[in-house]
């Protein structure tokens, strides 16, 4: 069963009590809160996703709850729990949504050692997938929702999960989000998008979700190679620069810029290293989103494959 | 007594007995091994009764991810101790490891999937100057404090204010002695300098097997207040199987117990690994310690409070009785290293000002 196949009041009765069982790519959330910002949140953005019913088994089991307070000029305020556990500092109830995501994302990045986790977007095309690293800022989010509705399918666009037995990416296909103007950018391109709730004022500014292509969401259960690592940097004026970025360099990157490189000792050097080794790296400037996925349309597997080869040859 | 075992205790006294958990069992054993820091050591305790193909799949990614973390641990545990020595090698005294990082430095059983990178170690009190100026020439630096916190430490504590190192952010633990000097209790810190054994292929010490089985009894039921739950409990269960294959290592315990002092945790532990965990312990030492036991009616509070502490919690908030019994323990344990009028204000201080930090916050 699929989160649409419920009606609005059946999901937001079935969130507050027992919780739903989401499953996301490799995870299984059981979401239990009686804050209906999340509840709707989840209809509108996950629809596609499949729901477990009666298992009572879940990798976490989180819970947001309204924090009560007896003074009524107190603004209402939302605590996350997993399990027992309560991290983090309460925020404001229209900002539940985004932090249900956010927490979400904590619970991979600090419980799922199975994977290298890595902060980056990543996207598929036969096969194939595209890291984009990058800080907030970057344009990362901007520029996989841009190439996810061209067609591209979405892996991630936040926490890329790399496999130690196979070095493929784990898919997650959730919501991308996205802040601030990326957000009108993002309907420019493509007026029909679905989004979620736009918070106004997190800490990160404005946010919103964008809701994940059904296709990404029906093949989420499906690997991809990692073979082209781009480092986009948004610009406002200027043509686009793309650029050959070293491995050395790269791999630097992604040891700081992964949470658990340092936790996974040898295995974790071994899978970042036959990452780098495997992909093309580049470095890339833009101003204009249509420039850019032309630039990705030409990705060509088996051209940059050799392309590589050679270059290994070369240096040997 | 009978101590009533939720899924937890029971997998850890019978692990044969996780062969007839159903999934939803398992994941109530994940949720509740979690916040024991529990799990990696678990993952090992059932690989050892050869049961780890009985683990499904969903709780084995999450007990294989803590063993990652605690492989991790170690691994950063031992780098600490190598740099510990480097600054420490124009100090010509002797320097004794404590609880996690001995456990791993001698290789003992204990150290298994256990998680702490912290380092504790052990010096005589004329030197803690001098090994404090050491380390803090090699880039440690003493954690800021609050002004109360840092004067509890100096007049209360047993111990420096905790070193941390500028890059690497591991802390280092000074003793000069393992409980407060102002307790109910007070174990001659010579003794145990005296009796501890040189860590091969270093400058080292660990405490002898007794003593490091005391110390392990006394931050548990002495010093401490059972904060992480079945964890204390694991590693003395853990200390008392490895040793005790010795027989005569029982009666040098309950020796030394009585000669430094430590005799009432010492009935406290192995009272309670027994009833818990099943740790197999002769039953003449068994009753050597009752003797030891505190004044009717203690000893029923006691198991009272110990076995509802140690009640799983995956789900309850702060209100329930098991977080009760934890605060009585912490009480308890406040009580035993303080006089009591300064216990008072102690108390006093931290309820206040933990009010007035979650206002803040």
């Amino acid at each position: 069963m699929q989160i649409a196949h419920l009606s609005p009041t059946q999901l937001i009765e079935r969130i507050k009590d027992p919780g739903i069982y989401i499953e996301t790519g490799p995870f299984t959330i059981h979401l239990q809160t009686a804050v209906a910002h999340i509840a709707e949140g989840i209809r509108l953005l996950y629809e596609d996703f499949p729901i477990l019913e009666n298992s009572g088994v879940a990798d976490f089991h989180i819970s947001f709850i309204r924090t009560r307070s007896l003074r009524p000029w107190v603004r209402p305020e939302v605590r996350f729990r997993l399990d027992s556990e309560s991290p983090f500092a309460p925020l404001p109830l229209e900002q539940a949504f985004p932090m249900f995501e956010w927490c979400f994302n904590w619970c991979i990045s600090r419980h799922a050692n199975q994977y290298l986790v890595i902060h980056a977007a990543a996207v598929e095309r036969d096969g194939y997938a595209t890291i984009l690293p990058g800080p907030p800022g970057s344009g990362k989010s901007t520029l996989c929702a841009a190439l996810v509705i061209r067609g591209w399918r979405l892996l991630t666009d936040e926490l890329t999960l790399v496999a130690p037995a196979t070095n493929m990416i784990a898919a997650l296909s959730r919501p991308i989000a996205l802040k601030n103007r990326s957000i009108d950018v993002i309907r420019s391109i493509d007026p029909q998008t679905a989004f979620g709730p736009i918070c106004q004022d997190t800490a990160k500014g404005a946010v919103g979700h964008m809701r994940p292509p059904t296709e990404s969401v029906l093949h989420v259960g499906d690997p991809a190679l990692p073979r082209w690592i781009v480092f986009p940097t948004y610009k406002t004026k200027g043509a686009m620069n793309a650029r050959p970025m070293s491995k050395g360099q790269t791999f630097m990157w992604f040891a700081r810029s992964s949470f658990n490189y340092t936790l996974l000792g040898l295995t974790g050097f071994e899978v970042l290293s036959n990452l780098v080794d495997r992909a093309d790296c580049f470095t890339l400037e833009y101003s204009n989103l249509h420039d850019v996925i032309e630039w990705f349309d030409g990705f060509d597997p088996r051209e940059l494959a050799a392309a590589a080869n050679s270059a290994h040859a070369s240096q040997a | 007594m009978q101590v009533k075992r939720d899924v937890l205790i029971q997998s850890f006294a019978r692990p044969d007995s996780v062969v007839s958990l159903t999934p939803f069992a398992w994941d109530m054993l994940v949720r509740c091994t979690r916040p024991h820091t529990l799990l990696a050591r678990l993952l090992i305790l059932l690989d050892e009764h050869q049961l780890s193909d009985k683990i499904p799949a969903f709780a084995r990614r999450h007990l294989e991810s803590a063993r990652i973390v605690a492989n991790n641990e170690e691994r950063v545990l031992r780098w600490e101790v190598n740099r510990i020595q480097r600054a420490l090698r124009d100090v010509d005294i002797p320097i004794v490891l404590l609880k996690g990082a001995a456990y791993v430095l001698a290789n003992l059983p204990v150290a298994r999937g256990r998680l702490s990178s912290d380092v504790d170690i052990l010096v005589p009190k004329d030197q803690l100057r001098v090994v404090e100026e050491a380390l803090c020439r090699y880039g440690w630096e003493a954690v800021k404090l609050e002004s109360y916190d840092q004067l509890y430490y100096r007049t209360w504590s047993h111990e420096l204010p905790p070193l941390r190192h500028r890059d690497r952010k591991t802390i280092v633990d000074v003793h000069h002695t393992i409980l407060p000097p102002t307790g109910r209790l007070r174990p001659d810190p010579e003794k145990l300098l005296e009796a501890a054994l040189p860590l091969d292929g270093t400058r080292l010490k660990v405490l002898a097997p007794a003593d490091m089985v005391l110390h392990s009894a006394a931050h548990a039921f002495q010093d401490g207040d059972l904060r992480r739950g079945l964890r204390d409990l694991v590693d003395l269960d853990d200390l008392f199987r490895y040793f005790g294959s010795d027989p005569t290592f029982w009666d040098t315990l309950t020796l030394r117990a009585e000669k430094i002092d430590l005799a009432r945790p010492l009935y406290y532990a192995l009272h309670f690994t027994h009833l818990v965990l099943d740790t197999p312990i002769p039953e003449r030492i068994l009753q050597t310690s009752w003797r030891w036991r505190p004044i009717w009616p203690l000893p029923a509070v006691m198991d009272m409070l110990v076995t509802g502490a140690l009640a799983s919690r995956p789900l309850d908030a702060s209100k329930s009785m098991g977080s009760f019994f934890r605060w009585l323990l912490y009480v308890r344990s406040h009580w035993l290293r303080m006089p009591p009028w300064p216990l008072v204000k102690h108390l006093l201080y931290k309820a206040i000002t933990r009010g007035r930090r979650k206002k803040s916050s």
